[in-house]
Parts: C-alpha cells; structure tokens; sequence
C-alpha cells in the first residue's frame, strides 16, 4: 500500500471509531444542535440588530453555532482523542508499526474536516429547515474555506495542547474551562456587539473570535462581494503555525503519565 | 556459532535517568528461533533495556543490533521485521477485534492473513467483539495478536502474562511455544520463575541494572552442580547416627522428625537408603528428592546486598 492509500485506509478507521464513540458522537454532532435549537426556541426567532444590521436570530446562531461544532470537532474532540490514545498506550504501540508519523497525523486532521463539514452542513440544513436561514450563495466559497483553515488550525493546537495534559480524566474539564470561557466572549452564544469592549479585546487575541467573523461575515446580509475576511484567517493560519510548531517540539508517542 | 545466528547483540549497554544509571552495562547476545528470557525485579532495569530494543529509548552508552540494526535509528523496514508487545497498552476500544488487525495489517508490508492470527492467538470465537468487550486476557491475546500481524522475525513480549489467571497463563505459553515453532525470535521479561523454567532456551537474570548470571533453565547459576535434598522422616526409635550416609551431610529439621540429606551422588545415597531401609523392613512414605527450584536460584541471585 502507497502512503496516500494508507491515509486513506487510516481514515476509515478513524471515523468509525469516531462515529461509535458515544463521547464524541455527544460532542460533535448532537450537542452543536442542541445549542443550535435550544438557543433560538430560548430567544425566539425575532429579528435583532448586529453589528449594525437587523437580522434574524437564527441568522445569528447558524454561524455562531458552526463556530462552536468546528472547534467542538477539531479541537475539543481531537484533544480528548489524543490524550486518551497517549495515555493508553496506543500511540506507543503505533510507533512500534511501519506506519509514518505524518499517515497518523494526516488521518487525523482528514477526519477534522470531514467532520467539520458534516456538522457544519447538519447545522445549515436545521436553519434553513427549521428556521428560514438563507444560505448565501456568493459568500458560500468563504464559508468553506473558513471550515478548512480552521479546523486546520485547530486541528494543529490539540495537538499542541495535548502534549501540556498528562493523563485522560483532565482532559475533559482542562479543554472545556478553555473553550466555554471563549465561547462566550467570542460571538458564539451572544453577539459581540452586546459585549464591552474589554472582553472584545480579549476574545480577539484568541482563533475562536475569528473563526466566527469568518462564518458571520458569510451569514451576514449585509456582506457585499465574496466576504472573504482576509484578516482572520491570516490570525488563524498564525495560531495554526504557532500550535505545529509547539506540537512539533513537544509531541510523545509514550504516555506522559507514566514517567 | 557464527556471528549472523545472533538476532539482537548488546555490549555496554547504559542507561541514566537524571544521573541515576538504571542499566549499568548490559551484554546480551539472542540467538535466532530461540525464547530468551529476561529475568529480574520490579526495578531492576528489565524494562528500560526492552524499550531500548525497540527503539522506544535513546540509549546513554554501548552498542546495540537488533537484526542488524541500531534501533535508534530504525527506519519503516525493520520496524516491519520487529513485533512489540508493550507492558501496558490498551486495545483500540471501538474497533472489533478484526476490524483493528485489518488496520494494523495495513501498516505492514507483507501481513499474515487476519483469520490466521485470530485462529493462533484464540480468539476465534471474539473476532466480532469491540476492543472493549474483551476480558483482561483476551485484551492480552489481541496485544499478542497485534504483534503477530506484520508477521515480525523478532517478537518482544514485556511481561506478557502479568494478572492472568493460572489457566489464562497456561494458554498463553501454548501459544508463546507456538511461536517458537513458527521460527520466530522472542524476547520474553517477567518475574516468573515458572514461566522462565516453562519456556525459555536461554535466561539472563537482570539485578539493579547489571546481568547477574545466565544460562538455560537447568544450568542458571550452577543449579546444576548444587547438591540435591533428600527429605523424609525418621521412622520411630531410629536415630540420625543409624543412618548409612556421613553424619555431616544430614541435618534435622527442627522437632518434626524429619532429616535432610544433601548429596551430589543422587542415585547412590537413594541406592544406600533404601537398601537399608528394606533390610530394616522400615517404610518412608514420605520421601522427596528436592532439586534447587530455579526460584531458589533466583532469590539467591537477586538478594539485595547487605
């Protein structure tokens, strides 16, 4: 088998066990859409002004949410998975095979995006169905590429932050004190607009904030053109690097626990 | 024995942790088909030399060849020529146990087909089960199995049996011997006496990070010239001086009545005994010939220094 085959035959694996995990089944498709249907029945589907325009609410949450089932999929997940596959002594085991590090670590970031994907297009189809969301055809291109750079970008951190958790059971509450945090100030569950500028200011130094202009730049009526926002995905192709190369520097194959 | 016949050689090995030397210069030589095992205490540096072997560790000092090769730098064929099976590894939990051969056998460049190993390691009847259905000794088997797969030349097996059940263990030397029989080179560690003296052509006995003594199963630290124990009880009104051995190679254990002959000339002492027994017309019903029990060996070898 070539190495591109063997991506590929990783893959496969990699996104049953994915689906028959309950734990990320949980996280990666049926909590986004909780969030998705539970915040929209909460607030209603009114009209509301954001960022100096007045749309829908589910106009609001189909990308805020979409932010959320991305990193939920590409970094909340993948840090789990990681640590989990250290600490049992599977990665240990891998290594002891002929297969690549970088076969590993391509189906890896592959099952990201495909999974990325999959919620992201769940998420759409519930707003358009349920919701009336408009699916803007112009901006779709920036929307896709959003999805790409940044499951890549996160994909890259878990592993750079997995490599700091040394055992299973603190990976779960370590990811999610820093996510939930994040969600909050970057556009996720509230519009930035109703934040101060303080906390504005903190959520823009970190990937979550941007990945959401990205989505909302592509929901938002008001966007003229192709919406590409160009500024945030530089900021998270920079957070990307940053994650490789501290994943580079400090990635294990061996459990950490154990030494 | 010509210098190829060696699958793994090590000279000099060290290893330091933080300035402790856990390995304090290591030689070993594993010769090709045979079960060398790999002897010694929690802690005596059993583990860090495997990992060593494996390419796992960077070593601090010596030279090591395993086919051929410095497991320092191994590269995707010989990882392909070496089978692991780690001390603690967990199987992939969401993977039947056929579905996680097909994906280890896809790492491989030339696999054994995924029924045979199922059918060698005896999982048979387990083979649609996720990892995580398994008992702790089935998870073992497929541990084996995994190592198995790419069909290896070498087979490293860290404590293989730890936390098995008698039984669960007698099934997993069937299947360790099997192994010999398919001309594969293993590599066995434990700690336990009865499943060195079950399966090994060669064991090394490791202590506080130096070889303490080798040799096989019958001749480990000169088991072999250690005199034997002949044990019984005296009959009633017979006194250790009527005995037809010298005085000084008997000893009474305490109040029981029951001596203890050491002697080198096992047949003739035995022969002596028993003719005189007969002429006495005495009975000893509870005669025993003890040789030194490997463990004995062992204790002996690994006691800590005073």
């Amino acid at each position: 088998m070539n190495d591109v085959a063997l991506v590929a035959h990783q893959l496969r694996y990699d996104l049953l066990v994915n689906w028959r995990n309950p734990q990320s089944r949980f996280f990666t498709i049926v909590l986004p859409v909780i969030f998705l249907v539970l915040l929209t029945s909460l607030f209603g589907n009114h009209y509301t002004r954001v960022d100096g325009s007045l749309i829908k609410n589910s106009t609001f949450y189909v990308p805020g949410i979409s932010t959320l089932g991305v990193v939920a999929v590409s970094f909340v997940n993948l840090v789990i998975t990681i640590v989990a596959l250290r600490e049992s002594g599977v990665l240990k085991r891998r290594r002891s095979t002929p297969v690549p590090a970088w076969v590993l670590i391509a189906s890896r970031a592959l099952t990201a995006v495909i999974l990325s994907i999959v919620v992201v297009f769940v998420l759409i189809a519930i707003g358009r169905v349920l919701y009336g969301v408009h699916i803007p055809s112009g901006t779709l291109p920036a929307f896709v590429l959003g999805v790409f750079v940044g499951a890549a970008c996160f994909c890259c951190l878990s592993f750079a932050v997995a490599s700091f958790i040394r055992n299973e059971d603190s990976a779960q509450p370590i990811i999610q004190a820093i996510v939930l945090p994040l969600y909050f100030i970057s556009g996720v569950f509230v519009p930035k607009a109703q934040l101060s500028s303080t906390l504005r200011d903190i959520a823009s130094v970190f990937p979550i904030s941007h990945l959401d202009n990205i989505f909302f730049k592509a929901f938002n009526p008001a966007t003229r053109g192709v919406g590409i926002a160009g500024h945030d995905l530089l900021i998270l192709a920079i957070w990307g690097l940053g994650g490789l190369l501290v994943a580079l520097w400090r990635f294990s194959w061996s459990p950490l626990a154990a030494d | 024995m010509p210098a190829s016949d060696a699958v793994i050689e090590v000279s000099g090995l060290r290893m330091s942790y933080d300035g402790l030397e856990a390995v304090r210069g290591v030689d070993l030589r594993v010769r090709h088909g045979e079960i060398f095992t790999f002897l010694g205490p929690n802690g005596a540096g059993k583990t860090t030399t495997v990992e060593i072997l494996e390419g796992h560790r960077k070593r601090t000092a010596g030279e090591v060849r395993v086919l051929g090769v410095d497991p320092a730098h191994a590269d995707r064929r010989w990882r392909a020529r070496v089978g692991v099976v780690l001390q603690s590894s967990r199987v992939e939990q969401d993977l039947t146990v056929r579905e996680c051969l097909e994906l280890y056998a896809g790492y491989y460049p030339s696999p054994r087909p995924v029924e045979e190993v199922i059918k060698l390691v005896g999982l048979k009847n387990k083979s649609e089960s996720r990892g995580k259905q398994l008992s702790g000794g089935q998870q073992r088997r497929m541990d084996v199995a995994l190592a198995l797969i790419g069909d290896p030349e070498v087979v490293f097996l860290d404590e293989p049996t730890t936390g098995f059940d008698p039984s669960a263990r007698r099934a997993a030397w069937e299947m360790i011997d099997g192994l010999r029989e398919l001309g594969k080179t293993i590599f066995l560690t434990t700690h336990y006496m009865d499943e060195a003296e079950a399966l090994a052509d060669w064991i090394a006995v490791l202590n506080a990070g130096v070889i303490v003594a080798e040799g096989t199963p019958s001749t480990l630290g000169g088991r072999d010239r250690d005199p034997y124990e002949i044990s019984f009880t005296l009959p009633e009104g017979v006194t250790i001086d009527e005995l037809p051995v010298p005085r000084a190679s008997v000893r009474e254990l305490d109040r029981s009545r029951r001596v203890v002959i050491e002697t080198r000339q096992v047949m003739a002492t035995l022969h002596s005994l028993s003719g005189w027994a007969i002429d006495r017309t005495f009975e000893v019903p509870d005669l025993q010939v003890h040789r030194p029990t490997l463990e004995d060996i062992y204790l002996t070898l690994t006691e800590p220094p005073k």
